[in-house]
């Protein structure tokens, strides 16, 4: 396919990944130039009860900067933000992180769905969002909010993922923009640059 | 972000945030609960979850009913503030508090601590244990206050589901503990019941972050997971409501993941078990 061209065209990034997301993550991040222009704030189911080792993992591959999230930091472009372990991720006004300790939601914590519906609202059009290989529901319904506040919504392509659940719900909920392999998002990702 | 609102679905989510901002008003005019200074993500996710329980299509429906039905809001109140906590909830917070804090602590001829937002006591109990181990519940008082006075309740009871026990149990341990949590509480009918001796050293009371002023001195804050639903004002409230309570060089305990790094009190305060968030109050306040 023609990997779509967003120069301009968005303000975030919001990705989703449960099983097999470390390695589908580990193809796009990556790739991602220390300049691009968006920030990108990340959910990957992980076991409640550790500290979450992303940071550990990506800031070493990644030339854009990689932190745990922190409850009332400013969203800055050029970084990636990963939801601490058995905390919510949300976005508020600001825009700024913020963080809760509300119930479980699909029996996650961090949840997919927290982080895309608070997101959508504050960024609105301005707001990619992209679910990536999981075996649960999470991120449909948040996926679905992206799309209906005017965002742009990707899966990964479900034969592609290592477990395609994740992604089959969210496609079932609302036709997704783009249908793409994770080479393809890492493409379209690294070439954010107006 | 106003201008940027797109179709039908957006029109939606605007009247949404309208009526989201009259109903946090009427709730603050109506009944004095003042949650206009929460972060809002949080609060519109509960405030959309709760449409459902309380059978209303809009946020005006509900406060429609809010407002005539005190007992609506007696229960959207639980909805609003209820947090689950654990017992020893992060473990190694409290083998910090244990290890580092409490030999200061011990230096004080009497003790009083502030649990804040202490919802339905599991922390304001970990740490009446704590002391207890560590031989200074004896002239020690615990204030642990909430908003919710149906948590408060039920915190002043001390009895949790029978089913949770196990879980405490595992991170009691983990916190250093030199006793069993079996020496605390009774089990009976599916229920543990925590015993009398710990309550005697607990004061439960009705106190507000947002709106009420310091009420004692005390040595230690413990204050967790409950300025994260706060927005960076009423955060620097709280703060100032801890640094006014705290004695010279008291202490200060925060949630794993909450900071004073975006605070305006940053600077009254030195971190002093920086990874579980231990902050001690600077020497020159």
């Amino acid at each position: 396919m023609n990997v779509p061209r967003l120069h301009g065209r968005i303000d975030a990034v919001v990705i989703g990944a449960s099983a097999g997301g470390v390695e589908a993550l580990s193809v796009v991040l990556p790739v991602l130039p220390a300049e691009t222009p968006v920030a990108v704030m990340i959910v990957v189911h992980l076991p409640r009860d550790r500290p979450s080792l992303l940071v550990d993992i990506f800031s070493r591959k990644c030339a854009m900067t990689v932190r745990e999230a922190e409850d009332k930091e400013p969203v800055e472009a050029g970084t990636v933000y990963f939801a601490p372990s058995n905390y919510h991720l949300l976005v508020d006004p600001g825009p700024q992180l913020a963080l809760s300790v509300d119930d479980l939601v699909h029996h996650s914590r961090p949840s997919i769905d927290v982080l895309f519906e608070s997101a959508a609202h504050v960024y609105r059009d301005r707001l990619l969002g992209v679910i990536l290989t999981g075996a649960n529901e999470d991120g449909a319904e948040g996926l679905a909010m992206v799309h209906d506040t005017g965002g742009i919504t990707v899966v990964q392509e479900p034969r592609t993922a290592h477990s395609s659940q994740m992604v089959v719900a969210a496609r079932s909920l609302r036709k997704p923009d783009y249908v793409m392999t994770l080479e393809e998002i890492a493409d379209m990702l690294a070439h954010l640059r107006s | 972000m106003d201008a940027e609102i797109a179709g039908a679905d957006g029109a939606r989510e605007r009247e949404f945030e309208i009526e989201f901002r009259l109903l946090i008003d009427a709730i603050y005019h109506m009944y004095h609960y003042d949650f206009r200074g929460y972060a809002p993500a949080s609060l519109r996710r509960r405030l959309k979850a709760g449409l459902g329980k309380f059978n209303c299509d809009t946020l005006s429906q509900l406060q429609d009913r809010v407002l005539r039905e005190p007992q609506v809001f007696a229960s959207l109140l639980d909805y609003l503030t209820v947090q689950v906590s654990e017992m020893f909830r992060d473990p190694t917070y409290f083998r910090a508090l244990r290890e580092k804090v409490v030999p200061l602590l011990r230096t004080y001829p009497s003790l009083k601590i502030w649990v804040a937002g202490c919802s339905t006591g599991e922390e304001a109990y970990s740490i009446a244990i704590l002391l207890q181990e560590e031989g200074l519940l004896a002239r020690a008082l615990i204030y642990a206050t909430d908003i919710n006075p149906h948590t408060l309740l039920k915190a002043e009871t001390g009895v949790y589901d029978a089913v949770r026990i196990p879980g405490f149990t595992v991170n009691h341990r983990e916190s250093g503990a030199r006793t069993s949590l079996s020496d605390y509480y009774t089990a009976a009918y599916g229920r543990a019941v925590f015993n009398k001796s710990l309550r005697d050293h607990i004061v439960f009371s009705d106190h507000s972050l947002a709106t009420d002023s310091v009420f004692a001195e005390v040595q230690l804050v413990s204050c967790r997971n409950v300025l994260i639903y706060f927005n960076r004002d009423l955060q620097n409230r709280a703060l100032g409501l801890f640094r006014d309570s705290l004695c010279r060089q008291g202490f200060l305990g925060l949630g794993s993941k909450e900071t004073l790094r975006f605070s305006s009190h940053e600077h009254e305060f030195d971190p002093f078990v920086p990874k579980e968030r231990i902050y001690q109050k600077s020497k020159e306040r």
